[in-house]
């Protein structure tokens, strides 16, 4: 999401130092045209209503974004320090792109907008320790109908 | 980053230039947020096969802006490195004085990012203060005191960067944050405390002043 070159030395070597275990496997499903899909996003910018319980610092739970949601409701709790919060503070979009769905769908460039968007605190944790949220939350979304997902990290 | 995606090996990827913290650009720029946008979606009908990186050719608008005179809102009183019993009272002094430049954020913008801990940021100041001197009770009802001082420093920086934002013209991000960690008191607020926190009786706050109170690009300001 950024360039090395961008990054102060010691956040780059944070970030490299990351874990990053490949898939095991290269899964590929092909859908409908994009036209024709019922699209969710899943951001881990730390998002929740203001009145959601506020993200712990190290947290596994996920929280629901109605569809509709009022931009206006949405605050961040996420853990990190290291990225630029001034984004969001001016524009929700920045991070998650819900009045754009919104454009693209009068369109008619997309179907439908999922009815419930998740988000997780994207910090604090190794990859393997989310598997169970991300189960849960997969089992949701097929719930919602939902065909097509971004994974919008921060 | 690019380095990290590449070991993933994710399905379907679009790799974009921008800083962390902005994965659609910048804010207020809904047509560049679109392409992105659409560049992402365009993934969904790529023929494959499995991983599908692509790469968003353009900067985020606004790298080449010319900074040349960017100040603070409005002029801060000026605290030559007060001790601590006057830190609060000049971080006080702040709030008030950027309080216009707030509000006129929240009026343009219709929201404000503030309010996570459901007291009003004077409070959320005087609850940082009392870290120095104590373990105070969280704030917030079912918020440990820990989690309470992480967002409550989140809330003192973010009450001073709508203001900031909320000035005609525009800033970088690095500049807003340097202005916040180096030109304020609020700044100087977190960083005294920094040391104070580390040493806490509280296992939660400890944890928060290891990682998660100052940005690793600004440490080069503690003692």
């Amino acid at each position: 999401m950024v360039r090395l070159s961008d990054l102060d030395p010691g956040s780059a070597k944070h970030l490299l130092d990351k874990e990053c275990p490949p898939f095991e496997t290269s899964p590929w499903v092909e859908g409908p045209p994009v036209a024709e899909r019922r699209i969710a996003i899943v951001t881990s910018a730390g998002l929740h209503r203001r009145d959601d319980q506020n993200f712990a610092l190290r947290d596994l739970t996920y929280r629901v974004i109605p569809g509709d949601i009022d931009t206006a409701e949405l605050v961040m709790t996420q853990s990190s320090v290291n990225y630029d919060r001034t984004g969001f503070q001016q524009d929700v979009n920045v991070v998650f792109p819900i009045d754009r769905l919104r454009e693209l769908k009068d369109n008619g460039e997309i179907g439908e907008i999922a009815d419930y968007h998740y988000a997780i605190n994207g910090a604090g944790w190794l990859p393997h320790e989310i598997e169970a949220t991300a189960r849960e939350m997969a089992g949701l979304l097929k719930e919602d109908r939902v065909n097509a997902v971004l994974l919008v990290p921060v | 980053m690019r380095d990290n995606t590449e070991r993933l090996r994710p399905p379907r990827f679009l790799w974009v230039p921008f800083e962390l913290g902005r994965p659609f650009g910048a804010p207020d720029e809904p047509e560049f947020q679109t392409r992105v946008l659409r560049d992402v979606l365009a993934l969904f009908e790529h023929a494959g096969p499995s991983p599908v990186l692509e790469d968003f050719a353009d900067d985020a608008p606004g790298q080449d802006m010319d900074m040349t005179g960017w100040t603070c809102p409005i002029p801060l009183p000026k605290t030559s490195d007060p001790g601590t019993s006057e830190l609060l009272s000049s971080v006080l002094s702040e709030i008030e004085s950027l309080a216009p430049w707030h509000q006129i954020g929240v009026e343009r913008r219709g929201r404000t990012a503030t309010g996570v801990l459901g007291i009003p940021i004077d409070a959320v100041a005087t609850f940082l203060h009392d870290i120095f001197e104590r373990v105070p009770e969280s704030p917030k009802d079912g918020v440990p005191v820990g989690q309470a001082f992480r967002q409550g420093c989140e809330e003192l920086k973010t009450f001073y960067l709508e203001a900031a934002t909320a000035k005609p013209g525009a800033a970088k991000s690095h500049e807003l944050a340097d202005w916040f960690w180096g030109g304020t008191a609020g700044g100087r607020l977190l960083l005294s405390l920094h040391p104070a926190a580390l040493e806490s009786a509280d296992e939660g706050i400890k944890q928060v002043a290891l990682g998660q109170m100052v940005p690793r690009a600004q440490k080069h300001r503690l003692g």
